[in-house]
């Protein structure tokens, strides 16, 4: 930089963005030292360590001292620095105050509203599944990953929507890349959530199906928020902790009651089969999309989001109770070798298109760009919200992966692999294990299941029930009291609470989407509040999400092995979108000298996403390739043979649609952000020509408001709120 | 540290947490309602009205959840 202060500067120099970067003082010198040093300790045991048992709590320091270290280094230079956040300028919260979306917040407050949208079942599912790779690489993922790219991109997202006044991220596309890129985007957005959607629900089929306690805990969360939503509206308005209250306790009735109707005569009327449970879900999904949000979406969010809360501080605590001893490998051959059950690919590039939310998440950037940003209170607030918040979210991402690793390795398998490969029963499943070289048994294999009061954990895909056995092993051993059954349920409950209210709060974004393009040709669709608009939406919307789950829950290859993939991809590709424009915007603003902030993670995301695309579209191994796998199965089915694992020429039929339908998404969701790519590049390059262009950021307004930026206030800043205090009068929050 | 700190110090932390979740759900909207109201002279809506104009803006602002 060539920046330089005067001597006879009055006072000190202040860059904009707050007090000046200061000289460290020799105690925070010695602190990050030691923090430093600490991290490097965990990271070398991590690495190091081969055939010994290492306890699982060198993952966590590891992770936290990283976290720390980029929070109070790197976040704060692309704040100040790159960004160059402004607390002079007011944020459109304060220009814009309206009391509904535009509202100043307190930043610890609107820290926990971020949270509380962008964390879901994506950090705790990925690095489950990406455990059959060993622990190693997934952590280091997630760590370097939410550093570099995925905290970054939430950040600048952010930044640079708040400077719009909250503008959307298809929004931002259409008018600083272009209509092409803006059109492609959208599409994009689209055709993304529904696959997300139709993953998640699949996860909660897979978790709920054969078991009749999940399904009756599960079912009985919708009496209980609709209880709730008529308590609020009606009984007592407004007494939202008090509904919740009541809430959470109904909520671990069921659970406990769940436990009593599997030994009663109801259980055979609730074990329901996968094909039931899409159908309860995509009529649940329907009603509560066109339902009065007060009724049944609202209080399950708040229900979910205490639950959510909830678990991961209390697996943080049992984790430090119980210290785990972790059972995977550092890094097994089929990391190597791209063979493993639970999906197919190597290392690079399906680690990281695995583990996706933990590390890096697209659809943060629809949150980031839209809600959080018309809620800011000071520009600076950005770096503990955007990047504090995603660092969080990993946070979550390495306790699943720990919960993962601490399981017995056998049985890990055995619940991942699909049925075609286990064979369903666990003679089957123990042979099929034991082929890794495990020493599971099928007695070990049973007490697993019994211990959990599940008739079965063969083959029970999609990472939550796996999630699930490793935290009711965590907790039992730090809490006591053999209650595995019981932590078993209550993860399961907690996991499918909080993705059937990212499904039904999905659906209705979805819904709002779909009225809102449609309603620029067709005028009265786009009215919000006509009805059969509403109802042609949401159905729509769930018949879209709800064939993908279907086609997945009946694939004979394993849904989730064969979709999940589409998931992260899409996901990753989400993320490419979105970094790309926070590239052009950069450049835009003459900042090309740090477009490598944004610019280096958008490199690797493309090269991943592009990569694995690739794979998915052209490799002719058919375990990878979607069109290959359609080849062999056509081959097989036209010369009248049948194909492991399809038992009939039906399924034959319906691996090659299903491999066909899954190629053709994979090639169209590439394309389009390809498309918004090369439109972007156009742009990059008038910009670095003129040496900027102009871009929609909103003009500067002086601001009256004085907030602390940091999670904890610095004595300066109470020094400054006081005095602002005592100027203007009080506001009468609560500091 | 006596007692007496100790038990300030609790009723200091718990004050602050229920601060905190009244304030993140949405609850501390009518204190702020009620004092917007009594700083303009105006008279404040029945809470019972409120809360249905709070949710009615939900209903159009929809929260998204994310995966």
């Amino acid at each position: 930089m060539s920046t330089t202060y005067t001597r006879d500067d009055t006072g000190p120099a202040r860059p904009p963005g707050g007090p000046a970067g200061r000289r460290l003082s020799v105690r925070s010198v010695l602190v990050w030292t030691a923090v430093a040093l600490a991290g490097a300790v965990a990271w070398t045991v991590l690495a190091l360590s081969r055939g010994e048992t290492v306890s699982a709590l060198w993952i966590l320091f590891a992770a936290l001292c990283s976290y720390a270290i980029a929070y109070r280094f790197y976040a704060r230079f692309i704040a100040r620095t790159v960004l160059r956040t402004d607390d002079r300028r007011a944020t459109p919260a304060e220009r814009l105050h309206n009391g509904v979306d535009f509202d100043v917040t307190d930043r610890r407050v609107l820290f926990g509203h971020h949270f509380a949208a962008i964390a879901g079942a994506g950090p705790l599912v990925g690095p489950v599944l990406a455990a059959q790779m060993g622990y190693l690489p997934g952590t280091i993922w997630i760590v370097v990953g939410v550093i570099f790219a995925g905290a970054v991109q939430d950040l600048t997202v952010l930044f640079f929507s708040m400077r719009r006044n909250g503008k959307s991220l298809g929004q931002m596309v259409r008018e600083e890349i272009g209509v092409v890129g803006g059109v492609a985007a959208l599409i994009a957005v689209f055709a993304i959530m529904i696959i997300i959607l139709a993953v998640l629900a699949l996860i909660v089929v897979n978790a709920l199906a054969e078991s009749p306690w999940g399904v009756f805990s599960i079912a009985l969360t919708i009496p209980i928020a609709l209880f709730m939503g008529l308590y609020l509206r009606r009984l007592r308005p407004g007494r939202v902790l008090e509904a919740t209250g009541i809430g959470v306790v109904l909520l671990l009735l069921a659970i406990i009651g769940g436990g009593w109707v599997q030994e009663s005569a109801l259980a055979d009327a609730l074990t329901l089969s996968k094909e039931w449970l899409v159908l309860a879900l995509v009529v649940y999904g329907f009603v509560a999309s066109v339902l009065p949000v007060w009724l049944l979406l609202t209080p399950r969010d708040y229900l979910s989001t205490f639950m959510k809360v909830g678990v991961i501080v209390l697996l943080a605590l049992s984790l430090l109770i119980a210290r785990p001893v972790l059972q995977a490998d550092a890094i097994t051959d089929f990391a190597r070798e791209g063979t493993g059950p639970v999906f197919a690919g190597s290392l690079f590039p399906f680690v990281f298109i695995t583990i996706a939310c933990g590390a890096l998440s697209g659809f943060h950037a629809l949150i980031a760009s839209g809600t959080t940003p018309k809620m800011v209170a000071k520009e600076s607030q950005v770096r503990l919200i955007g990047y504090g918040g995603m660092l969080m979210e990993s946070f979550v991402a390495i306790s699943a992966l720990i919960a993962a690793c601490v399981i017995d390795q056998g049985l890990y398998f055995a619940m991942n692999s699909p049925a075609g490969a286990t064979g369903g029963a666990v003679e089957s499943a123990a042979t099929f294990v034991q082929g890794f070289g495990f020493d599971t048994s099928a007695q070990d294999l049973a007490a697993a299941a019994a211990a959990v009061q599940e008739p079965t954990l063969i083959s029970r895909t999609g990472g939550a029930p796996t999630l699930a056995v490793g935290i009711s092993q965590i907790f039992s051993d730090a809490f006591g009291g053999n209650l595995q059954a019981f932590w078993y349920h209550f993860a399961i409950m907690f996991e499918a609470l909080f993705i059937l209210t990212a499904v039904d709060a999905g659906t209705r974004v979805g819904r709002f989407m779909l009225q809102d393009t449609i309603g620029n040709v067709w005028k009265k669709f786009g009215d919000l509040s006509w009805r059969p608009g509403n109802v042609i939406a949401s159905a729509v919307v769930v018949g879209l999400w709800g064939s993908v789950l279907y086609i997945g829950v009946t694939d004979p290859l394993g849904g989730v092995n064969q979709l999940f993939p589409l998931f992260g991809i899409a996901n990753q590709l989400l993320a490419a979108i979105a970094l790309t424009l926070v590239t052009v915007l950069l450049i835009k603003h003459g900042k090309l000298r740090y477009a490598w902030v944004t610019g280096i993670p958008l490199a690797w995301d493309l090269i991943v996403t592009m990569t694995a695309s690739w794979q998915k579209v052209f490799s002719d191994v058919p375990a990878i390739g979607y069109f290959a796998q359609a080849d062999r199965y056509r081959d097989a089915r036209d010369a009248g043979q049948l194909l492991a694992p399809a038992k009939d020429q039906g399924q034959m039929d319906q691996v090659v649609f299903n491999s066909t339908l899954n190629g053709v998404l994979q090639s169209l969701f590439a394309v389009l952000v390809l498309v918004v790519v090369v439109n972007a590049v156009v742009v990059i390059a008038r910009a670095v020509r003129a040496g900027g262009l102009p871009t929609t950021e909103e003009p500067a307004v002086p601001s009256a408001l004085v907030e602390p930026s940091g999670l904890f206030a610095t004595a300066e800043e109470k020094r400054a709120q006081a005095d602002h205090e005592r100027l203007v009068g009080s506001g009468g929050g609560q500091q | 540290m006596t007692a007496a700190d100790v038990r300030s110090a609790v009723v200091r932390a718990g004050r602050g947490v229920r601060w905190y979740l009244r304030e993140w759900s949405g609850e501390a909207r009518w204190d702020d309602h009620l004092r917007e109201c009594a700083a303009h002279g105006h008279a404040p809506l029945t809470r019972r009205e409120f809360e249905r104009r709070r949710s009615d803006a939900i209903e159009r602002n929809p929260v998204s959840r994310c995966c």
